[in-house]
């Protein structure tokens, strides 16, 4: 052994093998660029299956929509077998977002004070068990919800309705004709997709209500904020745009509910304003209850509607996405 | 009136709490607001047709929240009352979001909790009548279990390289584009997934309804599910991790599976888990796809193969009690198995935190 310490350079050489340029990307490892496609290969996948979703979809539309010897949208009735051949899906339409509004009005107050229940009221250490106990709600199938709802809800909302139409009847969404059993009715609907679409929402929520800086809440504390204060101040600010695209995800989970609507609501093809009265449908459960019976015809003007659900849901994925982005690059500019 | 706290003169000599803090109410004094609403409740009751215990329930708490805002508007001022106000509220909307669980949980346990035992786990519907009893779901176990697992299979892989695609290699417009259509597809309705295997597979492959169609299905539901929440757990690694392992010279890829994977696991893993549970429970596409069988098939690739969803759906729409108690003993099944699922993702995020 020499006394001498060889240069430093060599020492460095000895240790570790050149370092390969950093940005150039030329001298790419093959391993890497096996996994680089594999990842790039399987997220251009999920967007072939969109695509072909889409595409054959509608490739099986075309045929059901010339077929149709009315209004493809604004025809109520649905009899694509017969001859001639008529069906629209304005009452489906009509079911779908009526039914998904009253979810909505009932789901999205409870959710957001689940939420921050969860996030600003609960104890610690009761927090996340409580929150799990809210996730578990989603995790209830919704063939048992339906199960629930026929042979559960519907029986004990009969009264609730009742006094609906004798005190509120004037209101027309309240109003029944003479008659109404009050069982199966949108209400009845429109009360089980809010239970299903409650903890979606509300976890959302809560994610985004969790993630308020605690600068923000503690400099309203300093002011001598009551905690109904920081939350109006600090929390609901911040939390906005998530309670937004929350609502919008469970309204787009309500949008395509099928087998509890085909469960709860008696279904018929009426566009009415009337919530109390059993009738309506939506185009989810109506694909559910149709497909069984339909001829070649049939099957073509289900996937139709099927499609339009298809497109519905696309758009309130986008307008929700589109408020969050620019919700966001707002609370970037005000915070 | 003696049970509100008014400020007491002589108080604030000996320290300033009581001035600074200004009135608070009582600590009985909220108790007695419930024991009155209560009593008004009962009063109401005979004058208005309110029924049932839902009906009291809602009005005394109704009645509860006014006169607890006015007591408080009284002795502690505007701030303090509408802060108890949106307090009782938020707790109020909690115990109602508890509501519907703990219902569905009763029901199903106390209608369905009756027809489990071993003939009803292990036997399945085949030969069995509408009004017959007996019978059991173990067609419908075999192939949830089946469905379930082949899902698991094709999505898993195709969805965690979606998201290590996504946090590891995306950028620009293609990784925004994916990122969107995964969100999208979050938002495909099942039975709008169900149409479209149907239209592929019945339609123009002309093949039959299995066990196997129904896969695909869920298989499409379950990706944007595994997608988002592995995305989220490597979101989560710290970059320092990452750059240490640069540092010492390993590749990306080995980075990814050696460091970034491993250390996001078991979130991934409960995410999965969550993913299971849900396409579980899917009944829209199987409806259209499973095809209808009573008997046990073991082969999800040929022939027609239950679902314990389909048997529910199947047996709720028949008239007869007999059937309607099977369809609840089914949904006991179908959610004890996703319970457990969802339970054990749960424990498995808890204990790998703690470790």
């Amino acid at each position: 052994m020499s006394d001498e310490q060889p240069p430093i350079e060599e020492v460095l050489a000895t240790l570790a093998p050149a370092p390969a340029p950093l940005s150039t990307g030329r001298s790419v490892r093959p391993g890497d660029r096996i996994f680089a496609v594999l990842s790039g290969g399987a997220s251009l996948t999920l967007l072939l299956i969109i695509a072909l979703i889409a595409a054959f979809l509608l490739y099986r539309s075309i045929p059901a929509v010339r077929a149709d010897t009315t209004n493809f949208l604004t025809t109520s009735a649905w009899f694509p077998d017969s001859t001639p051949s008529t069906f629209g899906i304005a009452a489906l339409a009509w079911g779908t977002l009526l039914s998904s509004l009253i979810a909505l009005v009932l789901a999205v107050p409870v959710a957001v004070g689940t939420a921050l229940f969860i996030a600003h009221f609960a104890p610690r250490r009761l927090a996340q068990p409580l929150a799990y106990l809210v996730d578990l709600l989603a995790a209830v199938p919704s063939v048992i919800y339906g199960l629930w709802g026929l042979f559960f809800l519907v029986p004990q909302m009969v009264g609730l309705q009742t006094w609906l139409a004798d005190h509120l009847g004037w209101f027309p969404l309240f109003s029944v004709g003479s008659g109404s059993t009050f069982k199966q009715t949108m209400l009845n609907a429109g009360v089980v997709l809010a239970v299903m679409i409650l903890p979606i929402i509300s976890a959302v929520t809560r994610e985004v209500f969790l993630q308020v800086p605690r600068d923000h809440v503690e400099a309203a504390q300093a002011l001598g904020a009551t905690r109904w204060e920081v939350i109006r101040l600090a929390v609901l600010p911040f939390g906005r745009p998530g309670i937004i695209s929350a609502s919008m995800l469970g309204l787009g989970r309500a949008l395509g509910e099928t087998v509890a609507i085909a469960l709860v609501l008696s279904t018929n093809y009426v566009i009415s304003w009337k919530i109390l009265e059993p009738g309506g449908n939506t185009f989810a459960a109506n694909i559910a209850l149709q497909y069984g019976y339909a001829a070649d015809l049939g099957t073509n003007a289900l996937i139709a509607s099927g499609l339009v659900l298809f497109v519905i849901t696309l758009v309130v994925n986008i307008v929700a996405r589109g408020v969050i982005a620019r919700r966001r690059e707002f609370a970037g500019a005000a915070g | 009136m003696s049970i509100l706290k008014t400020p007491v003169p002589g108080a604030s000599t000996l320290s300033g709490t009581s001035t600074l803090s200004g009135a608070r109410l009582r600590r009985g004094t909220l108790a007695l607001v419930a024991v009155g609403a209560i009593a008004v409740t009962g009063l109401l009751e005979t004058f208005t047709p309110v029924s049932g215990w839902a009906g009291s329930v809602l009005m005394a708490a109704a009645v509860y929240l006014v006169g607890q805002t006015v007591i408080s508007f009284l002795v502690e001022g505007r701030r303090h009352a509408l802060d108890r106000l949106v307090t009782t509220a938020v707790y109020a909307a909690f115990a109602l979001a508890m509501l519907p669980l703990g219902a569905v949980l009763f029901k199903v346990v106390q209608r369905g909790g009756g027809l489990i035992n071993g003939t009803f786990l292990t036997h399945s519907l085949r030969n069995i009548g509408p009004t017959d009893t007996g019978g059991g779901v173990y067609h419908g176990i075999v192939g949830t279990l089946e469905q379930a697992a082949l899902a698991s299979l094709i999505s898993i892989p195709l969805a965690m390289l979606t998201a290590i695609y996504l946090v590891e290699y995306g950028r620009g417009w293609f990784a925004r584009l994916v990122t969107f259509f995964v969100d999208v597809m979050t938002g495909v309705p099942s039975i709008v997934a169900g149409l479209f295997i149907f239209t592929v597979w019945v339609l123009m492959l002309g093949l039959n309804r299995s066990g196997f169609a129904a896969t695909l299905a869920l298989t499409i539901l379950m990706i944007p599910i595994v997608v988002r929440s592995t995305e989220e757990m490597l979101k989560l690694v710290p970059d320092s991790l990452r750059e240490a392992s640069y540092a010492l010279g390993v590749p990306k890829w080995r980075t990814i599976l050696k460091v970034v994977v491993p250390t996001a696991v078991p979130g991934i893993v409960t995410g999965i888990m969550l993913g299971v549970a849900r396409v579980m429970g899917e009944t829209a596409p199987l409806l259209l796809l499973n095809g209808f069988t009573s008997s046990i098939n073991f082969d999800p690739f040929s022939g027609p193969q239950a679902a314990l969803p389909l048997i529910v759906w199947d047996q709720a729409g028949r008239p007869n009690p007999q059937s309607i108690t099977r369809a609840w003993g089914s949904a006991l099944v179908l959610i004890v198995m996703v319970l457990l699922l969802n339970l054990g993702a749960r424990a498995l995020a808890r204990l790998s935190r703690t470790r």
